[in-house]
């Protein structure tokens, strides 16, 4: 082979080495360290098993956000209009969190059901609603009226008996 | 009551846009055409077009700030974005508070960065000034078509006006954001004249050292812009979002780092086809690359497809918008790329160890560094589009991406500066340089042991990669000024810019380490007369009560901070709430030393009158700025450098 070739051909290797390397650690990680976020429906039906890292989210229930006398802990609930999910947070919470209000926390269920938050996120802007937390509302809403449908034609067919 | 001449100025304002427009199409036909005909007359129209058409994009622009200052609330974007008692200042600095009014400034600064092509070009051959003119339009013609189709700042409210306006977003109402977006602009544009010379030297098919010198100073401007403006979003978001934190791998902060990582590749790749005639081909890319990460940054703030801090509601239609203009400009410029670039050829040889190497390896890092974060920021948007399910990929991921990539590339940086060109040696490079990489090991591992008594891998191995590179660089001074302290400035600007930017990296990377492995924070509940010890530091609440602001009032709190024993500050912390939106904002209370900050930042009041507060003592914040301020001098020293002046003379007389 020509020297200048068999050089440039030991380069392309080496790329081609280092890139699969590069892109094989990236997508490792990733594995490792990405969060899905499950809706509070998800999370009340059981389908996230206790200890995974996930973000949890929904609008704050009015009413339901508790503090401890001492310390910093905090116990409130959120929901997507169909399920509620308690979780709890020790810290401080962000600005913009109030009754009503669209959150994102990251944590993890613990075996009695609690989402135990590490980290509490609200946005800067008073009007914007996490992506997240709207399509979890949305898909609440259509679950919501599917389930009502569905009785409502149950109970039809029940009366044409 | 307002006069009926001031009624119109949104309508001049805007009609002024519309000018601008019709002037950017002719920049854009007007030159090009010349440059086919090969008529002198019609390219010589590039300059004069310019300056035309960024002389109405700053009317446009004055007339908006008008419209605020005069509290114009008929207008529908200043009705949203102010309020008659904002200080004027932020009234000033609303005009690119959101959505419509930062698309006015980004083709302002688009048309000042054409003026200054114009005006600071006499050197340059007509018929580049008029194609790097032309695709400057392109992109002007883009943009001003998109602020008038989708987001025209000059709309107005009629026939009835509010009385009042809805405020600016209080986190904006702050010194940092007067000054960060239009920096970062500033940088995102200014990649623009990069991109314009590179597609330029395309189309002429003249990839030549020639074209790689002109381009270097415009990249270099653009790249310290940028540097600034990241590291001023770096510092508003740490003291003003309360939680003292100082970057969150947020998609937004992630928009404006790929840019920089890019152009940071690009600045070394030109220096080597400046100095070398080499990687043409991948200089080009590069160009081409690091404005389409700017537009696609732009693209990813302002159509809301991702969750971040800085998402503002947002509007799908002008996502598309963006979406096509990126589209154009990433699949025109490559399909040129593609034509012209094999007929590119670069000449001349190189080693394995060389300068050229060290500086190819250089940009494969820090193109792997790019692709990182463009993947991890992107990845949560494709899992989604797929309908796999909503997913946020965490600050750990990047963490592990990027802190080994840093390594690499900070160890590096101590040969690549000293390496020859062409040809360099192993064993001349190890003797040069065997000192300082023993100097840095025993100093990391003996400054770990004095701050802490567990020595942690982490803290040893970015205390050395910093050593390292100080050491490394004062080797190669002590080297080149052949051990007299006298013959140092007379080693150049250039190559001095580039000995103070790489101490930057230094600077950054101690502050980073310092900050990751030494901040000590607790949250506590905390009632007036109670202390609380955090490190060396006693915190006193002393009181608490209520400040008035002009548009906002404050809930404070009072504290005495001590170190042992003695009283060191008085901090104040606020809690405020602006009137016209009734939105909540945190000022922390900081005391700042170059070695150390002491950050306290209020959280909720709790019942019977205590707080909660959040305490942080943070070692070496300050360096993680310091860095990029030393990068931006030493890129500010090569710009000047007068060796760029002093050729282009020599060529204009040829």
């Amino acid at each position: 082979m020509h020297p200048q070739r068999k050089k440039r051909l030991h380069l392309i290797i080496f790329l081609v080495l280092a890139v699969t390397a590069a892109v094989g650690l990236a997508m490792y990680s990733l594995s490792q360290n990405i969060n899905l976020f499950q809706t509070p429906t998800q999370i009340a039906n059981g389908e996230v098993p206790p200890g995974r890292t996930i973000r949890a989210g929904g609008l704050v229930v009015a009413g339901s956000v508790e503090r401890d006398s001492e310390g910093l802990g905090v116990i409130f609930r959120v929901t997507d209009g169909q399920s509620e999910v308690p979780i709890y947070y020790e810290g401080i919470l962000p600005d913009l969190f109030r009754e009503g209000q669209g959150i994102v926390a990251l944590g993890q269920i613990n075996n009695d059901g609690m989402f135990v938050a590490s980290e509490v996120l609200a946005k800067h802007d008073e009007n914007y609603m996490p992506p997240e937390v709207q399509a979890a509302l949305d898909q609440a809403h259509k679950d919501g009226k599917a389930s009502m449908q569905e009785a409502m034609e149950n109970a039809r067919e029940e009366a044409d008996y | 009551m307002l006069d009926t001449a001031m009624l119109h100025l949104p309508e001049i304002g805007q009609f002024a846009l519309i000018m601008a427009f019709i002037m950017a199409v002719l920049q854009v036909i007007v030159p090009l055409v010349g440059v086919n005909r090969g008529q002198l007359w019609l390219m010589g129209y590039a300059r004069p077009l310019a300056v035309g058409q960024s002389l109405f994009l700053v009317i446009s622009l004055v007339l908006l700030a008008t419209s605020f200052v005069m509290d114009d609330f008929s207008v529908a974007y200043v009705a949203a974005n102010s309020n008659s008692l904002l200080p004027t200042p932020y009234k000033i600095s609303a005009v690119w508070g959101a959505h419509e009014g930062s698309l006015l400034l980004w083709v302002t600064m688009l048309g000042l960065w054409s003026v200054a092509v114009a005006l600071l070009s006499r050197s340059l051959p007509l018929d580049m000034v008029a194609r790097v003119l032309s695709i400057m339009g392109m992109v002007s013609v883009g943009f001003i078509l998109f602020t008038l189709e989708t987001s025209n700042p000059f709309a107005r409210h009629l026939p009835s006006p509010p009385q009042e306006g809805g405020d600016l977003n209080p986190l904006l109402q702050d010194f940092g954001l007067i000054v960060h977006p239009p920096t970062l602009y500033m940088g995102y544009v200014g990649l623009s004249v990069a991109f314009a010379f590179a597609l330029a030297a395309l189309m002429s098919g003249r990839l030549d050292a020639a074209w790689a010198r002109w381009s270097r100073p415009w990249t270099t401007a653009a790249w310290i812009f940028l540097t600034v403006g990241i590291a001023l979003g770096s510092w508003w978001a740490y003291y003003e979002l309360g939680w003292g934190g100082w970057w969150f791998w947020d998609p937004v902060e992630n928009a404006s780092l790929m840019p920089w990582l890019v152009a940071t590749a690009l600045l070394h790749s030109l220096a080597v086809t400046e100095k070398r005639g080499l990687f043409k081909s991948w200089t080009v890319l590069l160009a081409i690359f690091a404005f389409s990460l700017s537009l696609l940054g732009t693209f990813l703030v302002r159509s809301g497809v991702l969750t971040s801090v800085h998402a503002f509601a947002s509007d799908p239609e002008r996502g598309v918008f963006i979406l096509a203009l990126l589209g154009i400009c990433v699949g025109g410029s490559l399909l040129l790329y593609a034509m012209k670039a094999p007929t590119v050829a670069s000449v001349g040889r190189y080693e394995v160890v060389s300068r050229e190497t060290a500086l190819l390896v250089n940009n494969l890092l820090l193109v792997v560094m790019a692709l990182a974060v463009l993947t991890g920021t992107l990845y949560p948007l494709v899992y989604d589009f797929m309908g796999l399910g909503k997913l946020s990929v965490g600050a750990a991921w990047f963490n592990t991406m990027f802190v080994p990539l840093t390594i690499a590339l900070a160890v590096l940086m101590g040969f690549g500066a000293m390496s020859r060109w062409k040809s360099d040696s192993v064993s001349r490079l190890a003797s040069q340089l065997w000192l300082a990489g023993l100097l840095a090991v025993v100093f990391a591992i003996v400054v770990a042991l004095v701050v802490s008594e567990v020595v942690s891998a982490s803290v040893v191995v970015g205390l050395g990669i910093s050593f390292w590179l100080v050491f490394a660089t004062f080797a190669d001074i002590w080297k080149k000024a052949r051990g007299r302290v006298s013959k140092i400035p007379s080693l150049g600007v250039s190559y001095l810019g580039m000995v103070i930017a790489h101490l930057g990296v230094a600077v950054s990377i101690i502050g980073v380490t310092m900050v990751a492995n030494f901040s000590i924070e607790k949250s506590v509940r905390m009632a007036p007369g109670q202390v609380e010890t955090l490190g060396d530091y006693q915190f006193e609440f002393t009181e608490a009560g209520t400040i008035d602001g002009p548009n906002y009032t404050s809930q404070a709190t009072r504290f005495n901070l001590y170190k042992e024993g003695k009283l060191i500050e008085v901090l104040t912390a606020e809690k405020r709430r602006y009137h016209a939106r009734g939105s909540i904002m945190t000022e922390a209370a900081i005391d700042v030393t170059l070695f150390r900050d002491v950050y306290l930042s209020m959280g909720e009041s709790l019942e019977d009158g205590s707080w909660g507060m959040r305490l942080q003592v943070k070692p070496f914040m300050r360096w993680v700025w310091l860095g990029a301020i030393f990068m931006s001098v030493g890129g500010l020293m090569a710009v000047l450098d007068k060796r760029y002046r002093r050729r282009r003379k020599k060529e204009s007389l040829a």
